[in-house]
């Protein structure tokens, strides 16, 4: 009997409810605890971090009497004071230390921490450092930088050139994709608590508790098991704190274990932006060659990705880039290429996507100058060259496209939101209207789900079950809003057949269930469901043999539902059961693991089968710009997804729609600005514009795609839903690039993300001098 | 004299004698109290995970308004009663708003959700029945989510404004009236010593003796601006003169030819008079902030800072306003364009201070428009803002044109070559649109900075310009923007 058994899809009872977030009331009446919500042992000191005035260069001196002798202080941590690594970087390859020493390599970086006995004094005491500096100018720009962070890496089809150059139409083109701060609404946070024997507890908000404990026990030279790290919700996460959530833990771990007291470090907002990194931003260069059609013929993208100054997880970021910039379309012929820069700016790091985004957008943007230049409608464009048919299902990376969705998924949508009644109305409409003009635009997705790092695609799950029929659960995967926790705990209430209310949903601990991957990839559900779908099996595989062997019923004949066994004629709680295989010496507990099968990858020789399967969805955007000012207004989305079949279509379009705004802010109006001396101007939410509630239109209607479910055997055949819809918004930077272009016939717009008014403005200048 | 505050939290009365000047709310709350359910998320008040909602007395009822608790001072909240979202679920249930949020999927990492539902408690009991989508959106523009992108929130929102006004607050709001009547006096505050205090003095008399006693003492109206001296630039603010207890200061008087706002009023107070004047203005207020910061923050604030970009002085200054100016027992009143001197320097002697706004209403040969040029049209601080008032004459000439504009310069200022090009030429003449837009770039040299370039701003300067006489020449503002078009609000009024 395999250990990943499902019930059958007629007797379902719990999977495929939507259920409200298991935290929801809490929520709502403020009782949700998050780190800086816990009741602090008493002594508890709290950290500030100091840092140079300068972005590049040598630190000659640091003064930190003043920061010493300031109220309340009680020490000063500095790199000297870390017995083991003074790294942080997630490789520990030695490139990210958690206190810098001697050398300054962007504005913002840490070189010392205030142990105070209030925020406040910490905060006011780690101003008064004086810092001799040699101060080098920094690089901060892709165009100006040379050192990289990792070497350049291609995936190679074909023969690109000569099908750029045997093409009848051909073009070059180049644009800018911006960055993008995470603003989780819970800023960075970690508290340390020491305990006995050198052992030490961290709570810390983290998407990855066992890459915090294995950095604070080497930093702190200890093993990994005096480390544990707990994490029962975060305020939010969105790859911000999967590599980024550990120069914090460490220091407050440093701190708790110099001083002996419990020590709290959170990041005050502004510092948080500040230091901790963000989406890449990119500068893509391309060239094209396509038939008179629009159909691709060969493709050659260079995209430069500004890293920052360490390597981070640029590896993984920059090569999903890549493994995106094909969305949905095949490319008989192409190169893309990745350079990786390092820059005198923090450290660019995981963000909802993963660097897939903006490996889409470059698609996006090409299909969108394909079809203005030969004045078609970008649609048409787009489906021409979608994956299927014939001898056109190979990706860049050589993985074959098998569950494809495109087709039937577009033109549904295509028909439901009235995508050519509306496009007729717009040109009316645009043609009588001279300063406002409408966009419209209908974008694709395809998105790879599995780590590309193979080893994280597995999980461990920790299941028990109780004298009286309770449950308890825990995985390796955290909760930072998307319901991770309740989607487990529905497979788990649906396993046993009993109530979501007798599945206890516990914190995230190392040393509940050790080695896990970071809750990141979009993998939660799929990894961490899967494990406790098996824990669930073993634990119920011994009941089935223990009530074989005492009643003589065949597992088939035995039922778990409404909080009771079932077999033969009889039936008895789940507590009588549990209680029966107890007195008869049966273990109830199961620690299991899951390990995503098929997938395959290899980097050096860019071969394999990298993702399990893809996740499909597309979205259909209309805005109208003003065109003497560049504002924009999104007027009407539509959205079709496809998440296979949902375990809680609540959660899964929470998902989508909060995917989806996140990506139009990040398209629009967040835009990240650093001056010439390295320092980021937009470092607070009154400066760095993240969408509010009036910027999503009121027709905003979200629907799932419906289908017999994922095609390979994923947990109940759903599909990942995290990542996916950050990229749907794509449509409303098209749909703006689209009323830009009708300021002139056959005006080509050339639009820069994010599309502020500033760069809406341009891109209609620029449109209307035909200058494209 | 008074040396403690005392407020209303949970049906009991607090009375503190002992804190800090720049002690604000949020720590309070968390720190002292142990009530955790407010989060802190910018320390600025720009996202609103730490709304709370303040009553005040109204007669036998309590108007709750959502206040920044990040950046509200102790003291301020002397007289009133604090809610905050432990306070909201009665008898073993949900308030409607709680409920409905859970309900409509309006929670995912839970952290700003305190906010919004301390924000929508107010709208609550701010409005009558079922409330429209754009309504909400403006209760909550100053609450930030990163996970929900909105639609459940305001879905639950409308859900809820349909549930009947009768929550444990409106029940017990005689009782609540009661105590804050007990706890209303008219003696000053002064919490602290000579060398640091928090003080409130309740009469203009007591603070200008006060402010001329202590002239390098901080005046903090809403603390909107100054909170953030305390949290952001971590500044140390001894002496606090807090002059929201000064009677009569937060007055509003409509002669029918101005309005005066007394320097304590609040935005929200002033909000619905400038819509008075004109639709514009009043779009403008709305924009300005969010509920949140126009609770507290006030017009008398907003000039008196001199911030280079303000929103509201612009405005005012092209509907020729004056402001007056008391130091000591001696008064003087000055055209609002003549404070702002230059970046950081304004027209206010050591020791004096803002005690008014006189803002002319509009005459009928006159037209007002104004824009505010933003990356976010909600709660966000121009790039550029330009307001005009052209007089017209019967002929269709111009008369007087005034115009001002924020973010151009260092201070809000009048382009006065572009003022000087249009006057005496027929509102639809466009050659002397051109000869105005030309002026326009020699009025200002704005700068690069985080909001725009200075190409964009120059740019953008002469597109408003563009649009206030394209409008005032008679194109419907349907055709000329996106938002705040004025055929909608009169629709809607």
């Amino acid at each position: 009997m395999p250990a990943e058994t499902m019930r059958p899809e007629a007797e379902l009872q719990v999977v495929r409810k939507p259920l409200p977030h298991d935290s929801a009331p809490r929520h709502v009446t403020g009782t949700a605890a998050y780190i800086d919500d816990i009741r602090e042992p008493s002594g508890t000191l709290h950290l500030a971090p100091g840092y140079a005035p300068i972005a590049s260069g040598r630190i000659i001196s640091v003064d930190l009497s003043a920061v010493r002798a300031a109220p309340g202080v009680v020490t000063v941590l500095t790199g000297e004071d870390i017995p083991g690594a003074n790294d942080i970087s997630p490789k520990q390859i030695g490139d990210d230390p958690a206190l810098a020493t001697d050398e300054v390599r962007f504005h913002g970086q840490v070189v010392f921490a205030v142990v105070a006995k209030t925020r406040d004094a910490e905060r006011r005491a780690a101003k008064k450092a004086k810092f001799v500096t040699e101060a080098a100018t920094p690089i901060i720009d892709v165009a100006e930088a040379t050192d990289k962070v990792l070497a350049d890496y291609a995936f190679v089809q074909g023969d690109p050139d000569a099908a750029v150059a045997a093409a009848p139409v051909s073009f070059e083109d180049e644009f800018r994709i911006g960055g993008q701060e995470h603003f989780y609404l819970e800023g960075q946070i970690s508290l340390a608590i020491p305990g006995e024997a050198g052992e030490i507890l961290v709570h810390a908000s983290t998407q990855h508790p066992s890459e915090v404990q294995h950095v604070v026990a080497h930093a702190l030279h200890i093993p990994s098991s005096a480390v544990t790290v707990e994490i029962r919700r975060m305020g939010g996460g969105f790859g911000g704190k999967e590599s980024q959530a550990t120069q914090w833990a460490v220091l407050a771990a440093l701190a708790a274990v110099k001083t002996g007291q419990p020590c709290k470090f959170r990041l005050d907002r502004d510092d948080d932006m500040i230091m901790t990194g963000k989406r890449h931003d990119f500068r893509v260069r391309y060239r094209v060659g396509h038939d008179e059609n629009g159909l691709l013929q060969g493709v050659d993208v260079a995209l430069d990705a500004r890293c920052g100054h360490s390597e981070d997880l640029s590896m993984g970021v920059v090569d999903r880039t890549m493994f995106h910039s094909d969305n949905s379309y095949f490319y008989p012929n192409c190169r893309v290429l990745t350079r990786r820069f390092r820059t005198n700016t923090c450290s660019n790091t995981a963000y909802r996507g993963f660097g897939g985004p903006q490996g889409m957008v470059f698609a996006e943007r090409m299909m969108d100058q394909v079809a203005y230049r030969l004045g078609k409608d970008p649609l048409e464009v787009r489906k021409a060259n979608f994956y299927g048919g014939r001898g056109r299902d190979r990706t860049p990376y050589g993985q074959q496209v098998t569950d494809n969705l495109l087709h039937e998924l577009v033109v549904e949508l295509e028909k439901d939101c009235g995508y050519w009644e509306r496009r007729a109305e717009i040109a009316a409409w645009n043609a009588s209207s001279r300063i406002l003009k409408r966009g419209l635009a209908l974008t694709p997705i395809k998105f790879g789900i599995s780590f590309t790092l193979m080893p994280l695609n597995q999980a461990g799950a920790l299941v028990h079950l109780y004298r009286d029929g309770s449950v308890h659960l825990n995985h390796g995967g955290t909760e930072m809003g998307q319901g991770l926790f309740l989607k487990v705990a529905q497979v788990v209430a649906e396993e046993f057949g009993v109530d979501m209310g007798k599945v206890a949903i516990t914190a995230t601990r190392t040393d509940k269930v050790p080695n896990t991957s970071p809750t990141a990839a979009s993998s939660g559900t799929d990894l961490n469901a899967m494990a406790a779908l098996v824990a669930c099996n073993e634990i119920k595989d011994r009941l089935y043999a223990f009530i074989e062997q005492k009643w003589r019923v065949r597992r088939d004949k035995v039922n778990f539902r409404d909080n009771r066994v079932f077999f033969d004629n009889q039936s008895m709680s789940l507590a009588e059961l549990a209680n029966a295989a107890y007195n008869e010496r049966i273990s109830l507990s199961s620690a299991a693991h899951y390990r995503t099968p098929i997938i395959s990858w290899n980097r050096d020789k860019a071969e394999g089968r990298p993702f399990y399967y893809f996740a499909y969805g597309a979205s259909c955007s209309e805005v109208t710009i003003d065109t003497m000012t560049g504002e924009m207004r999104v007027d009407r989305v539509d959205v079709l997804h496809d998440v296979g079949k949902s375990l809680n279509p609540a959660i899964d379009i929470g998902q989508i729609e909060g995917g989806f705004v996140q990506g139009m802010g990040w398209l629009t109006t967040e835009e990240l600005v650093w001056d010439k001396q390295g320092r980021l101007r937009t470092h607070a939410p009154s400066t760095y514009k993240i969408p509010t509630a009036s910027d999503v239109p009121e027709h905003f209607v979200v629907k799932l795609f419906q289908s017999d479910g994922a095609r390979e055997k994923t947990i109940y055949r759903s599909k990942a839903v995290g990542e996916p819809p950050l990229m749907l918004p794509i449509s409303v930077w098209c749909a703006i690039a689209n009323a830009v272009a009708s300021v002139r016939p056959g005006a080509v717009p050339q639009l820069d993300a994010p599309a502020t008014p500033e760069a809406i403005l341009k891109a209609v200048r620029r449109a209307l001098s035909g200058d494209a | 004299m008074r040396d403690t505050i005392r407020f209303v939290r949970r049906g009991r009365i607090v009375e503190i004698g002992d804190f800090d000047p720049m002690a604000l709310l949020i720590d309070h709350l968390r720190l002292t109290e142990g009530a955790k359910g407010t989060k802190e998320g910018c320390g600025e008040g720009d996202c609103g995970a730490c709304t709370v909602a303040i009553g005040r007395r109204r007669g036998d009822e309590i108007v709750y308004e959502p206040v920044n608790s990040c950046i509200q001072l102790l003291g301020m909240v002397d007289g009133t009663e604090i809610v905050t979202v432990e306070d909201l679920a009665a008898d073993g249930r949900l308030h409607p708003i709680q409920q409905a949020m859970v309900d409509r999927h309006g929670s995912q990492c839970g952290f700003c959700t305190p906010g919004f539902v301390m924000s929508l408690f107010a709208m609550f009991h701010n409005t009558d029945g079922p409330t429209t989508r754009g309504e909400v959106n403006d209760w909550i523009a100053g609450n930030l989510c990163r996970c929900t992108g909105y639609r459940p929130i305001v879905d639950a929102a409308i859900e809820a404004s349909a549930a009947p006004r009768d929550d444990a607050f409106h029940r017990g709001a005689a009782d609540t009236a009661g105590v804050l009547q007990f706890l209303a006096d008219d003696r000053d505050l002064f919490i602290g010593d000579d060398e640091r205090f928090f003080a409130a003095p309740a009469s203009i008399e007591a603070l200008a003796a006060l402010y001329q006693q202590h002239p390098t003492a901080v005046i903090v109206a809403g603390a909107t601006d100054v909170g953030l001296w305390i949290t952001k630039q971590l500044r140390d603010i001894p002496k606090i003169i807090h002059i929201g207890r000064v009677a009569g200061m937060n007055r509003i008087e409509d002669t029918g030819r101005e309005i005066l706002i007394g320097a304590t009023a609040s935005f929200a107070a002033a909000e619905p008079h400038m819509r008075s004047i004109d639709a514009d203005l009043g779009e403008l207020f709305r924009r300005i902030g969010s509920k949140q910061v126009r609770a507290s923050g006030t017009v008398g604030g907003n000039v008196a800072n001199g911030s280079p970009i303000g929103d509201s002085p612009p405005a005012l200054i092209a509907l020729g306003a004056t402001m007056e100016l008391r130091r000591g027992d001696r008064s003087r009143v000055i055209p609002l364009e003549d404070f702002f001197i230059d970046y950081g320097k304004q027209n206010r002697a050591t020791g004096e201070f803002v005690t008014g706004l006189l803002v002319p209403r509009l005459r009928e040969d006159q037209i007002f428009r104004c824009y505010k040029v933003t990356k976010r049209f909600d709660q966000d601080i121009s790039a550029v803002m330009g307001a005009f008032r052209f007089t017209i004459d019967a002929d269709g000439v111009i008369r007087e044109a005034r115009i001002a504009y924020g973010g151009m310069a260092g201070t809000p200022k009048r382009a006065k070559g572009a003022e000087a090009a249009l006057l005496g030429t027929a509102i639809a003449d466009s050659a002397a649109w051109s000869r105005a837009f030309a002026a326009l770039r020699s009025d200002f040299s704005p700068l690069d900075d985080h909001r725009a370039s200075a190409a964009y701003r120059a740019d953008t300067a002469q597109a408003l310009l563009g649009k206030a006489l394209l409008e005032a020449a008679g194109t419907p503002t349907q055709r000329t923007r996106l938002v705040g078009q004025r055929e909608e609000a009169v629709h809607a009024g």
